[in-house]
């Protein structure tokens, strides 16, 4: 059965005063708000969220998400992937309406992060890690660290091609009203930014972020009576690498990115040069690289060329993270795959205002851990 | 505290071991001792933003070690700042890589001691 997109939308992401059940709420009941349904014609709800109780000490935030927007007796479950739990989400949303199991369904992710300090944030991420390297102090920052000096000195890439990846996000995010940042940075600023994880500074990492985002998700057919404006899920595909991230045979090759594209690709019946628009998971710019490369747009080792040469930027060959990416946008763990969805949808119904490109075919690359599980998910305007 | 790698039949290593071997799915059923032996340093990063309990800056490397017709890789914490791609180095025992008690996980859930590698001149 085919799986189609009927409405999204996004809270501001930021530093913001809301706990995570009123940010699922506040997305949920826009997206609700918006589309031309009854709220009791939602059959299942996904919640998208890593950690509500390490964060807060909330949990079962799906059924009190189902409760507080009057969707009972709907089906709902708390979907968690880490850093891809969104796309996860959308993962399961796609397959509740094409087994049939639900004509209407709800997805929200969600993640409040702001409230913990830095060092106490980045312990909670860090816990996904095996224990041989929890107890060696490591983090996803310095997973970054480690496998961009590799990059650099093995393909002989400029450092300057991280930090535009850096600058073209920011730039986009200047033009998305819902970003954390809005503000322009220089290639400058971010190779003298202060040292997170050598060679990576500052402006190379994502920031901690409270937020959610929305989409639902029905039929074909249902969509087709219901809106003009709508996308088709024509792909999507899930996959995994090495808990331990030292174990993969080749540092700068992301499996599950590689994995999960070829899946969705194969289901879409298309190819990365079908691509028009793509979000990527910019959580570090080093992995902006790392699956431009994993899902077939540039050979391995190159695709910091296209850095370099500006096809990424919005007005380029293929535009990568409109939204502002998790960069410049923010990064609410269970959000952020849900929110690369609502950017893709946006494109392809032409609801992207500032952010426009001319897009029937888009990408949503969301990565979980260092690359541990991967959601591809592909969408199509209507025809 | 042993710093050890795991080996199926069919000749495969990893560290840490499994409960099966990601390469074939078999048994892992020997060990292989890297504790005295030397590895050579793939990639490294001075980690600056670093947990609760945990050192600052926290200096880590990716070792490979040959062992048995192959090579096995481990992440660990090195013992200096001063530290390039290339350099051979020798696991150095230590009893806490980092304070147990203030980070999120429970104490008794792990191990807390184990190596971290040493530039050799
Ligand atoms: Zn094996």
């Amino acid at each position: 059965m085919g799986v189609a997109v009927i409405e999204a939308s996004m809270t501001k992401f930021g530093q913001r005063d809301a706990w995570l059940r009123d940010l699922l709420a506040e997305a949920g009941e826009e997206c609700l708000s918006d589309a031309p349904i009854d709220n009791d014609d939602v059959e299942h709800l996904y919640v998208s969220n890593m950690s509500s109780g390490e964060f807060e000490g909330q949990t079962g935030v799906m059924n009190w998400l189902a409760h507080d927007l009057g969707l009972l007796p709907a089906y709902s479950e708390r979907v968690d992937q880490t850093s891809s739990s969104g796309g996860a989400g959308i993962y399961e949303a796609w397959q509740s309406i094409a087994s049939g199991a639900s004509e209407m369904t709800l997805l929200v992710g969600g993640e409040k992060m702001t409230h913990k300090t830095t060092p106490e944030a980045t312990d909670i991420i860090a816990s996904i890690t095996h224990p041989d390297e929890y107890k060696h102090g490591v983090t996803l920052p310095s997973f970054a660290g480690l496998t961009a000096r590799h990059y650099l000195e093995r393909f002989d890439a400029p450092r300057e091609s991280l930090a535009k990846v850096a600058v073209k996000n920011h730039r986009n995010g200047v033009d998305n009203p819902n970003a954390q940042f809005q503000k322009e940075i220089t290639t400058e600023t971010a190779l003298e930014s202060p040292i997170v994880a050598d060679p990576l500074r500052l402006y190379d990492f994502c920031p901690i972020t409270d937020g959610s985002a929305a989409m639902l998700f029905t039929t074909e057919e249902r969509a087709a009576e219901l809106t003009d404006d709508y996308a088709v899920v024509s792909g999507i595909g899930g996959a995994t690498d090495t808990h331990v991230v030292h174990e993969r045979d080749d540092p700068t090759v992301m499996g599950g990115v590689v994995e999960s594209s070829d899946q969705a690709y194969e289901m879409a019946g298309l190819g990365p040069d079908d691509l028009d628009v793509a979000e990527l998971h910019d959580m570090f710019t080093i992995l902006e690289f790392l699956q431009l490369e994993g899902i077939g747009v540039a050979e391995q080792g190159e695709a910091w060329e296209l850095s370099m040469d500006g096809d990424t930027d919005r007005d380029g060959e293929l535009p990568i993270n409109t939204s502002g990416g998790l960069k410049s946008k923010g990064h609410p763990l269970g959000a952020s795959g849900v929110a690369q969805g609502v950017e893709i949808y946006e494109q392809l119904v032409g609801e992207a205002g500032p952010r426009q490109v001319e897009a029937d075919v888009g990408l949503a690359c969301n990565v979980g851990g260092f690359g541990n599980c991967v959601i591809t998910t592909i969408m199509e305007a209507a025809e | 505290m042993t710093f050890d790698a795991h080996r199926c039949e069919n000749g495969h290593v990893t560290y840490p071991g499994h409960t099966f071997c990601p390469e074939c799915g078999e048994k892992q059923t020997e060990t292989i001792d890297l504790s005295e032996r030397r590895g050579e340093v793939v990639t490294w990063t001075h980690s600056t933003a670093t947990p609760p309990g945990v050192r600052e800056p926290n200096t880590l490397a990716i070792v490979e070690f040959d062992v048995a017709d192959t090579v096995v890789r481990a992440l660990g914490q090195v013992t200096t700042d001063d530290v390039e791609t290339g350099d051979v180095v020798e696991p150095v025992y230590v009893e806490e890589l980092r304070d147990p008690e203030i980070g999120i996980k429970e104490p008794e859930s792990q191990d807390w001691d184990g190596y971290r590698f040493r530039p050799v001149q």
